[in-house]
């Protein structure tokens, strides 16, 4: 793409929303730096927050029944406000994360390019030998639905792996799957799931 | 316990400093860091008095209760001058914050009671040594444990800093959260809270001007590069640490390979390709600003932080590509920790004020390089 001032290749792109209409702008390094366009990178993370904050979803208010009409304007652990939240981008103790998860879930996904549930390591003392079933180990494992919501992600990251020829990335995960599975913190696998590579 | 003689002084050599890692032309070093959360107590910023000094405690019996491969000194930043708190932070050991005391600004709507003072309960255990292990304690997090290593070794340094969590996992109880994983106070950190960086020294692509292209990229791919000193820091003598954002969605494997195997290793090959170029088609102005480097800090009489770290930097350059001989990157590297203020006042053993400072830089700067390379 050519810069919109001179022939030079554009390599800056900015693209910016005011009174409802998308300016977009391409530009090379040369124009951007004398038109006043940053080309700093900026932390698309920090953005991605500070955007939600000042952004709240809308999805779902209007609807009856919603999520929405669940949410919550204090934590009764730590007595943080939604509010206070807003103010710094902080959480006050552990509950948070239950008490706004319908507040916050849009946002961490946005921070974290579009997950939604955590793949990973998890407390191996929490399990203990646990029947994964139990209400103990539900309490930090998440219900079925969040442990299939686990695996599906880890599956697929596999299947990216393989199919861009990262064997060694593969081998890693797929220890991973069995580590967990091992553990009881994956369900086990379902017919016509079956492990790629 | 004190800080005293029981932490290595200034001219120990910490490992990530000795240049001897693996790609160590272009990679200083390599950190991981995992931030936990006790289960049971607010977070640091929302806790009182009390519960941070409880949670102290209880991090502290437990994480010197833990064995580490070298033993742990253990450090109260609340009861330490401000000069060793920055002495921690040039070392890479502690966070600006952590060193403050304050991991936020005071904003309306926050409790004065949990807004923070240098004076909150808050401390560090580091293992000495070597130093490659640090664990924070009450910092925005309850803990935030890290593991550092000279050249590119992510995987060594995280295979570390997992078993010092799995350790400490066994002692306490974190709160974690089904969906989200390992809970923090911040939600960018949430899930894995795991933090893998890379400190990259990129003086060839500065030069041929491509060092822009790269932080774009980089910012593309979420990833974050950072000054020196991490965060709000610029980059001193061309060095970049470049980080993953995100922590959430993707297993602590996946993090790794992405910047260990894929991401890195582009980046020292395009300062590589950058540095070949230079040394083909601009050999006259490479070699001057090498020497020149040399010059300077071998005759310089005043000399202020930045200017030292810049030409720090191209000494280093001209050190990798063989131009300056009779100077090892040891030294180098070594130096552009001794340059810093509160290094240099340990150094001298003395309060100086800037002025003096920057004399007594370039005084020892000098007594480091005479007679070599000349």
């Amino acid at each position: 793409m050519k810069c919109d001032h001179c022939e030079n290749e554009a390599t800056v792109h900015e693209v910016t929303r005011k009174n409802g209409v998308t300016i977009e702008k391409h530009l090379c390094e040369k124009c951007a730096v004398s038109g006043g366009v940053s080309i700093e990178p900026t932390s698309p993370l920090a953005e991605a927050v500070q955007f939600a904050l000042n952004n709240p979803p809308v999805i779902a208010t209007s609807v009856s029944g919603s999520p929405a009409a669940e949410k919550v304007s204090s934590c009764p652990s730590c007595g943080l406000t939604f509010s206070e939240f807003k103010a710094t981008g902080h959480l006050g103790c552990p509950n948070c994360y239950k008490v706004f998860e319908l507040q916050i879930a849009p946002l961490i996904e946005r921070a974290h390019e579009g997950a939604t549930h955590h793949v990973g390591k998890v407390p191996k003392r929490l399990l203990g030998g646990a029947n994964v079933e139990s209400q103990e180990a539900q309490s930090v494992l998440g219900d079925l639905e969040e442990r299939n919501q686990r695996r599906i992600t880890l599956r697929k990251q596999l299947e990216d792996a393989v199919r861009g020829e990262q064997y060694e990335l593969a081998a890693k995960l797929r220890d991973q799957i069995a580590k967990l599975s091992g553990l009881g913190v994956l369900p086990p696998d379902q017919p016509g799931l079956a492990a790629q590579g | 316990m004190s800080m005293g003689s029981s932490l290595p002084s200034y001219e120990t050599q910490t490992e990530w400093l000795r240049g001897t890692g693996a790609e160590s032309d272009v990679v200083m070093s390599s950190r991981v860091r995992v931030a936990r959360n006790l289960a049971g107590f607010p977070f640091v910023a929302r806790a009182s008095h009390a519960e941070r000094q409880r949670v102290l405690e209880t991090c502290r019996t437990r994480i010197l209760a833990f064995g580490t491969r070298e033993p742990l000194v253990w450090v109260n930043l609340h009861e330490c001058a401000q000069a060793e708190r920055t002495l921690l932070v040039e070392r890479h050991l502690i966070s600006k914050q952590h060193a403050k005391g304050k991991p936020q600004p005071e904003k309306a709507g926050i409790p004065k009671a949990a807004t923070r003072t240098v004076d909150d309960p808050r401390g560090v255990a580091i293992e000495v040594p070597g130093e490659r292990v640090s664990i924070m304690v009450n910092e925005e997090d309850h803990l935030r444990m890290q593991v550092i290593r000279g050249g590119l070794a992510l995987a060594e340094a995280w295979n570390e800093i997992d078993q010092i969590d799995d350790g400490l996992e066994a002692r306490l109880e974190y709160a974690f959260s089904p969906r989200f994983g390992y809970v923090t106070a911040c939600p960018t950190n949430v899930g894995t809270g795991v933090r893998m960086s890379v400190m990259l020294h990129l003086p060839g692509l500065k030069l041929t001007g491509e060092i822009e292209k790269v932080k774009r990229a980089a910012a593309d791919m979420n990833l974050a590069v950072r000054g020196f000193y991490g965060e709000g820091s610029d980059a001193a003598g061309d060095f970049y640490q470049v980080s993953n954002q995100t922590t959430l969605g993707k297993a602590e494997s996946v993090i790794l390979h992405e910047l260990q195997n894929e991401i890195i290793p582009r980046v020292i090959e395009y300062e590589r390709a950058a540095r070949r170029m230079l040394a083909t088609k601009r050999r006259a102005s490479l070699e001057d600003q090498a020497f020149r480097a040399l010059g300077v800090l071998t005759h310089a009489r005043l000399l202020a932080t930045d200017e030292a770290m810049q030409t720090l930097s191209h000494l280093r350059l001209g050190v990798v590509m063989g131009i300056i001989q009779g100077v090892d990157v040891a030294t180098v590297n070594h130096l552009m920790l001794l340059v810093q203020p509160a290094h240099l006042q340990r150094v001298l053993n003395t309060e100086m004020d800037q002025d003096q400072r920057r004399a007594a830089r370039a005084t020892l700067i000098r007594s480091r390089l005479a007679f070599k390379g000349c």
